[in-house]
């Protein structure tokens, strides 16, 4: 057929439920000490550093990395268990989860062997966190219309221009960027830009917070002046970054954190409506428990297809469009159910609050890591009608 | 059709093979949209029987071919995609009910009662059997109803000879037989009981899984028709596909397509590898009822929709997989029927066993 989706019935092997028991135990320990408060997902202490640390004992971090660079060289299936209970438990990943998901793998594919050694076992360890530097001012969705310039000077490039909408820069370590080593050429206007490493917290970078519709600052414009980045630092083929970006972005979309951002509303709504709850309460239930597991079974064949070395990419930007508009809805759907819940619920203010911040945060769903738009170009790409 | 070749090329199965073989063969959809006389219909039955398909689950020393389950759920993903109106998955059902109880299967058509989870039928102390049931597929051209009922001692499994029942003829918005079969204290040919464990909601449960994998089949077939016209018709000076709004409405069906062969094939894996229907089984299987029927609205009217007007005549194929997607919805529980007893599970176990459940494999 025009286009072959698959979406094999992928099982997690029996060694990942023994995983998934120690990293629920795991997780039950860290709430009883206080780390965080999984009812809260709004709190003001997603940056827990000592967390982080705590993770990386376990090997949870980099765990399917290579061992010589601080790795477990587990399965992708492992760490999907992992993944998911924590988005699960609202545990606050921030600090580590870009490094572990996309940016360690950038540099275990393209990052000279002194820098790996240098920077994945600390990131294994939960040492230190990084940003993704994308999107500037004038070139979002549109990543090849990238200004910031990197200048060839002595010994490496000095960096000038802003990136922005940067997740976690205040707090990051280091960051990947894109930068433009060369004009676009009339026949490949992708051409031009280079993904660099960059040290953060040096003079030449000033980290300004944006502040969010959720109250939160979790995003930041990132300016760069005269900003000196070595060579070594310079990751792949100079001004050949598009090349580089599309086999990641399977890693990148497909994963449980691209369906659950908002589910904690929905466990809270099935503790408020109780265990008999009326036949609205129960067929909406139903529904909602429907759709999210389908996109689970979706959400596991791809990772087990990238456990066999495939590149799904198109499945991959299908659970990404289907997940985030459903995580997007979900709020929504559980404010309509959760309007008849007795007054006498022994949850209703936390099933309020809870709300409160899903609604907020349910807009960027669906515009964050690739928007919905330019997924449904890279499926319809694949379908074979551009 | 132009997914047959790549999907036996696919293929690994040798089940799979031979019946997309026959189905383009004598189930060509433009061929069979032709003919207003169904007389694709017996030649179409006589080779599927005669390859012993329709009853791939009915073991060698009960008269059918000792297919795997995963196999039989194969084959009627295949048959979803040619949406063919002949009574194969109904009498695929029917002889895996018989094979319950150990009872042999008879040759022909077959269908199974009851077809919906609310209607219910009765064994009396001498062994016949009464009850009304509604929606009732292929009920007009079986020879055979398998029948489930309930009697004071617990679940049995009952082969009826069709032509002793009264049947209210009656369609379903696909075209196809969807009958009331009244039994009035008729006699079975063959009565056994269920074995222990077994009872309707099981019944249903496979019913609706049976039903989500042709559903699946039939939106991989929309997806593939859909992307085809779209590349073939031009309006404003250029193909239809080149349109953003027609690729993003097309992104949305290839992503209604996937959820529902993903929520099938994996209730069918859950069913053809458990040891019995429970928690785990029970929400695969509802799960894909309900989202296979949600795929089948929200996809069908896409592929509608980029058809435009030739799309609803009855001389375009599209409304032999669309109206049927839609039909099958209705069988072995509807998705609103499975919502609210999964929404009830669900509450029953209470909110923190909701993530084990979903995270149970």
């Amino acid at each position: 057929m025009t286009a072959a989706l698959r979406f094999d019935p992928i099982r997690l092997p029996p060694k990942c439920e023994e995983l998934r028991k120690e990293v629920r135990a795991f997780l039950a320990e860290e709430m009883a000490r206080g780390t965080f408060n999984p009812f809260k997902p709004n709190r003001e202490d997603t940056d827990v550093p000592e967390f982080c640390r705590r993770v990386g004992e376990r090997g949870w971090i980099g765990m399917t990395w290579p061992k010589k660079y601080g790795g477990q060289e587990r399965s992708f299936l492992e760490r999907y268990v992992v993944t998911e209970e924590m988005r699960v438990a609202n545990a606050p990943t921030r600090r580590f989860f870009v490094a572990d998901r996309q940016s360690g793998p950038v540099l275990l594919k393209y990052a000279p062997e002194h820098i790996k050694m240098d920077i994945l076992p600390r990131i294994c360890r939960g040492e230190i966190c990084f940003a993704i530097g994308m999107s500037e001012p004038n070139s979002g969705s549109d990543l090849f219309a990238a200004k910031t310039r990197a200048t060839k000077t002595d010994g490496g490039y000095l960096i000038n221009g802003t990136k922005i909408w940067t997740s976690s820069a205040h707090i990051a370590d280091y960051m990947i960027a894109i930068f433009r080593t060369s004009p676009p050429t009339k026949e490949n206007r992708r051409h031009g830009l280079t993904q660099f490493l960059v040290k953060m917290k040096q003079p030449g970078i000033k980290v300004n917070p944006i502040g969010q519709i959720t109250g939160q600052y979790e995003f930041n414009e990132v300016v760069f002046t005269d900003f000196f980045v070595p060579d070594d630092h310079v990751l792949g083929e100079v001004d050949g970054a598009w090349k580089q970006a599309t086999s990641e972005l399977a890693y990148e979309r497909s994963g449980p954190e691209r369906f659950l951002e908002t589910y904690y509303v929905l466990t809270e709504l099935v503790r408020a409506v109780g265990p008999t709850p009326d036949t609205r309460s129960a067929e909406g239930i139903g529904r909602l428990v429907a759709q999210l597991h389908t996109m689970r079974r979706m959400s596991v064949s791809v990772a087990g297809m990238l456990q066999a070395g495939k590149e799904p990419v198109v499945e991959a930007s299908i659970v990404k469009d289907i997940g985030t508009v459903w995580e997007q809805q979900l709020p929504h759907r559980v404010r309509d159910l959760a309007a008849f819940v007795e007054e006498t619920a022994s949850n209703r203010e936390t099933l309020e609050r809870q709300l409160d911040f899903a609604i907020k945060t349910a807009p960027k769903l669906t515009i964050q890591g690739g928007t919905t738009e330019v997924l449904r170009g890279i499926i319809a790409r694949g379908l074979g009608l551009r | 059709m132009a997914n047959t070749g790549n999907a036996v090329a696919e293929s690994d199965n040798i089940v799979v093979e031979t019946a997309e073989k026959i189905f383009a063969d004598l189930a060509d959809p433009q061929t069979i949209n032709n003919d207003k006389n169904n007389s694709w219909q017996a030649p179409l039955w006589q080779a599927l029987s005669e390859a012993g398909l329709p009853l791939s689950w009915v073991p060698d020393d009960l008269g059918g071919s000792g297919a795997s389950l995963a196999d039989g759920f194969a084959l009627l993903n295949a048959a979803g995609r040619f949406a063919v109106a002949v009574p194969l998955a109904e009498t695929m059902l029917a002889g895996w009910l018989l094979a319950q109880a150990k009872i042999a299967s008879p040759e022909g058509e077959m269908t199974v009662l009851p077809a919906s989870p609310k209607d219910r039928i009765t064994v009396d102390a001498d062994g016949a059997v009464s009850g009304r049931c509604r929606g009732v597929p292929f009920a007009k051209s079986a020879k055979h109803f398998v029948v489930l009922a309930h009697g004071k001692d617990g679940v049995a499994i009952a082969l009826v000879d069709a032509s002793k029942a009264r049947i209210e003829s009656g369609l379903n918005v696909g075209y196809d037989h969807s009958d009331t079969v009244t039994l009035d204290k008729l006699q079975p040919l063959t009565i056994k009981a269920a074995p222990g464990g077994f009872d309707q909601t099981a019944m249903m449960l496979m019913g609706g899984v049976a039903r989500s994998l042709q559903i699946a089949g039939a939106l991989e077939s929309m997806l593939d028709i859909s992307v085809r016209y779209s590349n073939e018709r031009v309006a404003f000076e250029k193909k239809i596909s080149k349109f953003q709004a027609v690729q993003h409405n097309l992104a949305r069906l290839a992503g209604e397509s996937a959820a529902a062969l993903a929520a099938a094939t994996s209730a069918a894996d859950a069913i053809a590898n458990a040891k019995s229907f429970d928690d785990e089984v029970y929400l695969e299987a509802a799960a894909a009822k309900i989202r296979c029927a949600e795929a089948a609205e929200k996809g069908g009217g896409i592929a509608h929709q980029v058809h435009g007007a030739i799309g609803f005549t009855i001389e375009h194929i599209l409304h032999r997989y669309s109206l049927r997607a839609l039909a099958w919805r209705d069988d072995f529980g509807s998705e609103s029927y499975w919502a609210v007893e999964l929404g009830k599970l669900v509450a029953a176990r209470g909110a923190d066993q909701l993530w084990p459940l979903v995270a149970s494999r």
